[in-house]
């Protein structure tokens, strides 16, 4: 645990790791230097979670997105690369898209980052509200209680001042099990196009790219 | 300790970071020299099981007492050889690729408990957060594979990733056992559930933890591609696999991660199952009595017992892998990938389901003297709810 100052320190070291890795993505013109970026760029969000108290989560991004996505991304460009060390073109259009949908997602962002009371300000009773961060004074989010909020024992359920709850309130079994239907849609798609793809083979071009 | 250390150099609040930053350093210089040392002796011990199993003369011989030259004469060799890059290779990334193999290893000290108190960082889910960071290894392998330019190391990363990936998941669920008996991810509370006599370790648990602790051992050594399954590096199918180009330094520090990843796996497997810093026989209890002792030297001797302890049995651990890559063949890439997803997973799946109801149906154990932590689970969750409940 550091203090006050370090933790700052240690935010901003993170920020820029982030940041850093995240430019390397957007401007590699080569597909694998951009997955390293990416990994550079997730690990440091995984670390500001780790900072923020949210272990669970920090963790999770970790084995999830650092260690399952771009493996997996990694293993499927050297599965499909005609030749090592292919450079990747985008071309005008694809700049102007992403601009376009890059622009309203900062901004939303930067509102949502501006809106979020300091947390000096949020009383104690207030901090309960959100699972993921820990302000000071908060119980330590465990991953039991995270659970429990997934199976709709959320503490949203219980409002501090006593008030009626809500009826968006129960948790997030909701989005829980949504996630769960999505995956499973996403498994049998992905059997559907491993299926298709086994009787017809390789095609030659990709054959050639792995065995030059 | 920081606070200790700022307190004593009566240091203003606002330099208190330097006291931060100063035992941060501390304990990852402490936890380098431990994990060097570690690789250092794990060479010496590889020389010599290889030496003693395959009847090989020279690693029995050569060396001074002991052999104790031989690591201090590997280590200059790496030092001085030519350090090449292949003109073919992504230069950048061909550098970069053995810091993020042994990086990721490095991590896993950190939350890695030595003994009671002994840990860098307490994590609240260690247990989760050191499968995750030992699942990031694997990039820097693919990476240095990718990058070499050469087709020997292309196919050895490719090998390397699709065996990790899919060793991964029956890791994860035979880890996940102890987790389940202790109701925990801190790995802390995990080796202090276990406490006693050795029956009490997890593996002992009940038949399912038993198995699931043989399904580790053998995704463990996968894992960390070691020999039988070095299919990454098979020498002779793919000259060196994924560091064929790799020659000096770069080369020793996958080396050395390779060697660091043998100790963390053993090290967590050591806390899951065989009792963590615990030993055998509870003598730590009956000389410095229970564990939350207030004298502070009582309480630094029973760490230290605990840490021997620990390292004892991680060293029997990565003895075991060494043994096992000198006397067992090298299998198939398709007979290790079935081996995974048609043996070793149904197993583990199957030993999770087998433990979850040994623990509904027999809370109190064979005998019925109970487990002193089985239903901790349940318990903390009852907390929770309670808590929630009661605002």
């Amino acid at each position: 645990m550091t203090g006050p100052d370090g933790m700052a320190i240690l935010f901003w070291l993170f920020a820029i790791v982030t940041c850093g890795g995240a430019l390397v993505v957007v401007l590699s013109r080569h597909i694998v230097r951009a997955a390293v970026g990416l990994i550079l760029s997730l690990f440091g969000v995984a670390m500001l979670f780790l900072l923020a108290g949210a272990e669970f989560v920090g963790a999770m991004q970790l084995m999830i997105y650092v260690g399952g996505t771009v493996v997996l991304l990694a293993f499927g460009v050297m599965l499909t690369a005609r030749r090592p060390l292919l450079p990747l073109s985008t071309t005008r259009d694809q700049w102007l898209a992403a601009v376009l949908l890059a622009c309203p997602l900062t901004v939303i962002l930067v509102q949502a980052a501006l809106s979020y009371a300091p947390t000096d300000s949020v009383s104690a009773q207030v901090d309960a509200h959100s699972g993921v961060s820990t302000p000071v004074g908060m119980l330590p989010v465990t991953p039991a209680r995270l659970g429990m909020a997934l199976l709709g024992f959320s503490q949203d359920n219980h409002r501090p001042d006593g008030g009626e709850v809500s009826h968006g309130d129960s948790g997030y079994l909701l989005p829980f099990e949504l996630i769960s239907v999505h995956l499973l849609v996403v498994l049998i798609g992905a059997a559907y196009l491993a299926r298709r793809e086994v009787p017809s083979g390789m095609t030659p071009r990709d054959n050639q790219g792995q065995l030059q | 300790m920081a606070q200790w250390l700022s307190d004593w150099l009566t240091l203003s609040p606002q330099w208190e970071w330097v006291a931060y930053l100063t035992v941060a350093l501390l304990q990852a210089v402490i936890l380098l020299a431990l994990v060097m040392t570690a690789v250092a002796l794990a060479t010496w011990a590889e020389r010599k099981v290889a030496g003693r199993i395959q009847d090989r003369l020279g690693p029995t011989r050569v060396g001074g007492r002991f052999g104790w030259l031989q690591p201090l004469a590997d280590g200059l060799k790496l030092f001085t050889k030519e350090d090449l890059i292949p003109a073919n290779a992504d230069a950048v990334l061909f550098r970069l690729a053995p810091y993020l193999s042994f990086a990721p290893v490095f991590g896993v000290f950190m939350a890695l408990p030595f003994s009671d108190g002994w840990v860098a960082h307490h994590f609240n889910t260690a247990a989760f957060f050191i499968l995750a960071v030992l699942g990031l290894e694997v990039f820097g392998i693919i990476l240095g594979g990718y990058a070499s330019g050469s087709k020997w190391s292309l196919l050895g990363g490719m090998r390397e990733a699709a065996q990790v990936v899919s060793y991964e998941v029956p890791l994860a669920f035979s880890a996940m056992l102890p987790i389940l008996l202790a109701g925990t991810m801190d790995l802390v509370a995990i080796g202090e559930a276990q406490r006693g006599w050795f029956w009490n370790w997890f593996v002992f648990h009940d038949p399912f933890t038993f198995v699931a602790f043989w399904i580790y051992v053998i995704c463990a050594v996968a894992g960390t591609n070691r020999a039988p399954f070095d299919l990454a590096e098979a020498e002779s199918e793919l000259v060196a696999g994924f560091h064929t180009e790799y020659s000096g330094f770069r080369w020793s520090v996958f080396y050395m991660g390779e060697y660091a990843a043998m100790a963390a796996v053993c090290g967590l497997g050591v806390v899951l199952f065989l009792g963590g810093w615990n030993g055998p026989i509870p003598v730590a209890e009956w000389l410095f009595g229970p564990a939350s002792s207030t004298s502070p030297i009582v309480n630094f001797l029973s760490q230290l017992l605990g840490a021997v302890n620990f390292i004892i049995k991680c060293i029997i651990g990565v003895v075991f892998m060494i043994s096992l890559r000198w006397t067992l063949p090298r299998p198939r890439i398709d007979q290790v990938m079935s081996m995974c997803w048609k043996y070793c997973f149904p197993l583990a799946a199957l030993a999770f389901l087998g433990a979850t109801l040994w623990v509904l149906m027999l809370p109190d154990g064979l005998l019925g003297q109970g487990h002193p932590k089985a239903s901790t689970c349940e318990q903390s969750v009852m907390v929770t709810v309670e808590r929630i409940e009661t605002p």
